[in-house]
């Protein structure tokens, strides 16, 4: 028998054999999206993906925020009729759960997505087509939720849906099911990005990038997708318990037959509390990497802030109880809570800290729109982190909890944390995307119109809170004196959604009339500007080599590059995991239209599952042909080797 | 930016197996997430059984024989698996192709005997949460081992056809040979769990 | 200009109104939420002085005056200890804040804890979809009071409140007695309840529980001990007789419809547990869970058709003639 039963190796076309033009164009040939529409539908580029998430992230950031503005609306006068409590539960669901599941998550794992391999210097994410069948699992499940809720079947248990509230006997009907499956579904979606991050960052790193040159923005996505696959599988196992008390009769979070209703709340925020660093950790990465570039100096603290990051993520896990403080848990129980809860203030003042050290020691600061916002992040995320050490008292969260207050400090972490630094690389990698600078003039206003919009907003909502308004009602009675400061804070929502209005018009402008950015338009350090803007298809013609944590700045004259790898197939560099010594030249799947079947067929089944148990069975040929389409080799030279 | 070529890759291979290739990373993240799945699935069974008054809840303990059987051939499977697993390494044609014969059998004999492991639970899914705990955890495990059976079977096939023939396609085996041992794995506390619980 | 000071003024009205306002957890009436109070204070300022200190730094940095850097990988070694032996003291302090924070709380947590230990009264709260069973507990089975959405207490003493739900999660929360705890069904839970002086204390529901938890508040009513006893023996009384021609037809009205299916009166054949006892509602000062301001109007309101006042409560619409309408009120008024 022979020792070896494989295929010869085939040679290829290397990338040494060529002249700078014919590299270029046969690079572009084998990384092309192909036209057309099954060439659009096709596509496995992590930069057409992940374009298509922001894309669609933003546009369910626009509809939840829409929903916000008719709570605002409505809640600006005592006892205003303009939406009646049925409605007022159903939007306040769906502006929880989209800017949730539809917004946050994804929009912070799209910028990863298109960014990480751009900046870990590779030619596409790994797994391209888990990231497409992602994006198509996640467009579906949005337009389920949406179109659920158009035809009066959105869910109005609030995006947390606890039992028995949420459950068979007290939401016939179904409004519930449509949010436990969104759930579970929307899910799967953050589940592989999370682990093609992951897998991008470990193996695809170009070589010389060891593990502490890695960008901070692509640790924060490597910590974040850590966070989801730990967090996530809680959330799926709540929804699906609840799918399963809803719709087969079994009896989890039936307390009359040996079920528990704080379970739910358990495995929730068990999910819920590290979600909050999922959508924030992404957001200090994007506030680490705007910050060295506007200060002109490396990152004040590289290590600690690497730390810091780990830190968050672990001690995120041990949280979970402060938002059940309420519930009647046992004292001492609680009491732990509070001390992990305050802990992890400590890393995260660290990184505060260490980015105020860069903006000390680096050079007088360009106050250019990203680092307006970064400083508007500080505004508002240091205020909302403070209330935050509030909420960790057990004591005082009591008389705070699901009140106003809690509203307040959540949107400043949210928004302060994540938004904030979120519209700062929106103006920061804009010119990466697209080519062209977004204008600063118009920038600058909407920077002043949000933070000022922002506050008069939510700073108002600690004091209602305070005098006892609590959330989700959707109104209140004349006497309690809450009209005024109501009525204050919805013009200052609307003076929010203006800001965002005025950054659409910017988007939409700079993209076609924007100033031309060039490769580099901020002199910044690090890889994603060492190639074209927009980049090509195959990101860089040859693969760059790190000598620095700042590659760009070390070596200002002449880029060092890797050659030798084939052009006439997709071929990515594998390197080790903490040196990054290369290793495998390894093949990058094509592009292939079988994800978007399989997101058809998965969605399919969930949706018809809402109806019946028995779609699971029916469901599961459809699912399985439409994976063997995946993964059955085409002849290839990618699939052959 | 002008460039200047410093490393040549020209001559790494073009595949790698185990830990240097990123098919076994993408594996062991969905071995993680599925695994915090089944912890979080059997800490709410644990959770449920301390706040009860007693456990199992009105039912008599289930009847462990097919359970045990299940199990028993899940870990006789692991020995088959891990020649496999060498040969695989070895890059050997038609001891791949038995091997995964052999796993195909042994991953469709405990799906049987599974069949008349739900009846043995002695009791329903919606008689109380004790017995919907139950199902949840076999119907979990359940369908962890149809959808990997149904990976396997594939995974034969291909490696009757001319596509097998690539060294990829032997690091697929043997990630597959690794999914299975946490198939394996993490039917053990499960085990536990369902059949051994209810007893003490 | 004019409506700008318009804009002020009832801003600052309000803010006054919600200061004074009987639903604040910055206005305190009992030693529970005096604590509480007091640790919210000083949380504020605390955590109003460290922001006060990040933004002065940032200020400082856009401020000060210093060189573009040309060489972005330059980096003078002496300056960046400085800065490391900065941040590493802001991190110390700021764990020394952290621990003392977790003290105060731990210790404001052991206060409350220990307040209530000699209850003088036990009351079984029981949240309903949406208004509050008040169950007053008794040894003697005939001094067992219920009644809905008013709890009286005698100030000054305290009082020990089981909380429980028959149906979904609500929260117990009168913010200027006590802080938030859950009713969660097949849970039980309890807390102490004092109210310094004589007052009434408005609370609400604090946890979503459905279409109508914006409006299920209840009131707090503290009493000098012989006015609450008085209410007490009062309450314990059958239902007031009928003293008029209508009111009589309005009871036998009452009895006749499928009223008596949820509600009790004592002293009649009504016995219907699942909507709020009826006994002597007319002494209650809200109606519908602190919804409309108990009068003849809102009764008649209410019953003619309490699907638009509250949409989506339990009492369907019961399509009664004016006038039978009418002699009902006309009963239910004389419940005091």
């Amino acid at each position: 028998m022979s020792s070896v039963d494989l295929a010869p190796e085939h040679h290829g076309i290397r990338d040494t054999e060529l002249d700078e033009i014919s590299l270029h164009r046969r690079l572009a040939e084998t990384w092309r999206t192909r036209p057309g529409l099954i060439g659009f539908l096709s596509s496995v580029d992590h930069k057409v993906i992940a374009k298509r998430y922001l894309i669609t992230a933003f546009v369910f950031l626009c509809l939840a925020g829409l929903a916000a503005v008719v709570m605002r609306i409505q809640l600006s006068g005592p006892e205003r009729g303009l939406i009646g409590p049925d409605l007022y539960n159903q939007i306040f669901t769906m502006h929880g759960a989209t800017m949730m599941f539809l917004f946050a998550v994804p929009m912070v794992q799209a910028v990863g997505l298109y960014l990480v391999p751009l900046m870990v210097g590779t030619r596409n994410i790994a797994f391209p087509r888990l990231a497409a069948f992602s994006y198509w699992i996640y467009l579906s499940g949005g337009l389920f939720l949406w179109v659920s809720f158009a035809l009066n079947t959105g869910p109005d248990v609030g995006w947390f849906a606890y039992v028995p509230l949420s459950g068979p006997e007290f939401s016939p009907g179904k409004r519930a099911d449509t949010w436990a499956q969104m759930i579970t579904y929307t899910e799967v979606s953050s589940l592989a990005v999370a682990v093609a991050t992951i897998v991008t960052v470990f193996k695809q790193r170009a070589p010389g990038m060891s593990l502490d040159r890695i960008p901070l923005f692509v640790w924060a996505m490597l910590v974040t997708s850590f966070v989801v696959i730990f967090a996530m599988p809680a959330v799926m196992i709540a929804s699906t318990f609840l799918i399963l008390d809803r719709l087969v009769g079994t009896h989890i979070f039936n307390p009359a037959e040996g079920g528990d209703a704080l379970l739910f709340q358990h495995l929730f925020w068990f999910f819920g509390h590290p979600e909050v660093y999922i959508i924030f950790l992404p957001a200090t990465g994007m506030v680490s990497a705007i910050i060295p570039t506007f200060a002109r100096r490396p990152v004040f603290g590289y290590l600690a802030l690497v730390l810091s990051l780990i830190a968050v993520g672990i001690l995120s896990f041990g949280l979970w109880v402060h938002h059940m403080f309420a519930t009647g848990l046992p004292k001492l129980g609680a009491s732990f809570f509070t001390a992990s809860s305050m802990l992890i203030a400590i890393p995260n003042g660290i990184q505060i800290f260490c980015w105020l050290g860069t903006l000390w020691e680096g050079g007088r600061p360009r106050l250019n729109t990203p680092l307006l916002f970064v400083f508007g992040f500080f505004f508002t995320f240091v205020a909302g982190g403070l209330t935050g050490v509030m909420l960790a008292s057990v004591p005082l969260d009591l008389q705070v909890h699901d009140t106003y207050f809690v509203v307040a400090h959540f949107h400043y972490v949210l928004i302060g944390g994540s938004v904030f630094p979120l519209l700062g690389a929106t103006y920061y990698w804009f010119p990466k995307l697209t080519g062209r600078m977004m204008s600063e003039r118009l920038g600058r206003w909407h920077f002043w119109l949000a933070l000022i919009g922002f506050n008069a907003a939510f700073f108002p909502m600690h004091i209602v809170g305070l005098w006892g308004m609590p959330r989700r009602v959707y109104t209140y009675p004349v006497e309690l004196g809450w009209g005024g400061i109501n009525l204050f804070i919805s013009a200052g929502a609307v003076v929010f959604f203006l800001s965002f209005v005025l950054f659409v018009i910017n988007l939409v402008w700079s993209a076609t009339k924007g100033d031309v950015a060039g490769e580099n338009p901020w002199d910044a350090g690090t890889l994603e500007w060492a190639t074209s803007s927009p980049p090509p298809s195959y990101n860089f013609a040859r693969i760059p080599v790190v000598t620095h944590q700042e590659p760009l700045w070390a070596e200002r004259e002449v880029l060092p590059v890797a050659g030798g790898l084939r052009v006439d197939a997709r071929e990515v560099l594998i390197s080790t995991i903490a040196e990054a010594k290369p290793d495998i030249r390894e093949k990058s799947a094509r592009p292939s239209i079988w994800p978007l079947f399989a997101a058809l067929t998965v969605g399919a089944t969930f949706l018809y599952s809402i109806f019946t148990p028995w779609a699971v069975v029916w469901g599961a040929l459809p699912i399985t042909i439409s994976l063997v389409g995946w993964f059955w080799p085409k002849g290839a030279p990618e699939d052959e080797e | 930016m002008r460039q200047h070529t410093v490393v040549d890759l020209s001559h790494l291979a073009t595949f790698g197996s185990g830990p240097r290739s990123p098919t076994w990373w993408g594996t062991l993240g969905f071995i993680a997430l599925e695994g915090t799945g089944f912890a979080l699935a059997a800490g709410a069974y644990l959770y449920l059984a301390y706040i009860a008054p007693g456990w199992p809840l009105s039912a008599p303990p289930p009847n462990h024989w097919p359970g045990t059987i299940v199990t028993i051939l899940l870990l006789a499977s692991v020995v088959p698996n891990h020649m496999l697993n060498g040969y695989a390494k070895k890059y050997e044609m038609l001891p791949v192709r038995i091997g995964l014969l052999v796993m195909c059998a042994f991953g469709i004999a405990p799906l049987v005997v599974r069949w008349f492991e739900f009846p043995a639970l002695n009791i329903y899914w919606d008689t109380n949460a004790y017995g919907s705990m139950l199902w949840v955890l076999l119907g979990l495990h359940t369908t962890h081992l149809l959808t990997d059976v149904g990976d396997t079977i594939v995974l034969t096939v291909l490696m009757f056809t001319r596509h097998g023939y690539a060294g990829r396609r032997f690091g697929d085996v043997e990630d597959n040979v690794f999914y299975w041992d946490f198939v394996v794995l993490a039917w053990l506390p499960l085990y536990v769990l369902i059949y051994w619980m209810p007893r003490f | 200009m004019r409506r700008g000071l318009g804009w002020i003024a009832a801003l600052s009205g309000s803010i006054l109104a919600g200061c004074n306002g009987v639903q604040s957890a910055l206005d305190p009436k009992g030693p529970a939420a005096d604590e509480l109070a007091n640790l919210i204070w000083l949380f504020t300022v605390l955590c109003a002085v460290i922001w006060v200190l990040v933004m002065a730094v940032l200020v400082t940095i856009m401020l000060r005056r210093r060189q573009r850097r040309i060489h972005p990988l330059h980096v003078d070694q002496a300056s960046e200890r400085t800065v490391s032996r900065v941040v590493i003291s802001a991190v110390a302090a700021t764990g020394i804040v952290l621990v003392a924070l977790t003290l105060l709380s731990f210790f404001a947590n052991r206060t409350l804890a220990g307040v209530g230990e000699d209850a003088v009264l036990t009351i079984r709260l029981t949240g309903q979809q949406w208004w509050w069973e008040v169950k007053y507990e008794n040894a003697e089975p005939s001094k067992i009071l219920t009644t809905a959405n008013e709890i009286h207490i005698p100030a000054g003493e305290q009082v020990r409140l089981v909380l429980q739900s028959d149906d979904v999660i609500h929260s117990f929360w009168v913010p200027s007695l006590h802080g938030k705890l859950d009713l969660i069904p097949g849970v039980v839970n309890s807390l102490t309840l004092k109210a310094d002086k004589p007052g009434v204390y408005r609370g609400q529901c604090a946890e979503f529980c459905g279409l109508q938890h914006a409006h299920m508040a209840m009131l707090v009513i503290a009493q000098p001990r012989a006015d609450f006893d008085a209410w007490y023996a009062d309450q314990l009384r059958d239902a007031a007789q009928p003293l008029t021609e209508e009111q009589s037809t309005g009871r036998d009205l009452f009895l006749d419809r499928p009223c008596v299916m949820c509600h009790r009166i004592q002293g009649t054949t009504a016995g219907g547990t699942t909507g709020p006892d009826l006994t002597h509602v007319a002494s209650r000062r809200t109606l519908a869970a602190g919804t409309l301001q108990m009068s003849r109007g809102s009764l008649a309101a209410w019953i003619a058709d309490p699907q638009s006042i509250k949409w989506g409560a339990k009492m369907p619409v019961m399509n009664l003639t004016g006038d039978e309408l009418n002699a009902i009120v006309a009963y239910l008024e004389n419940l005091k």
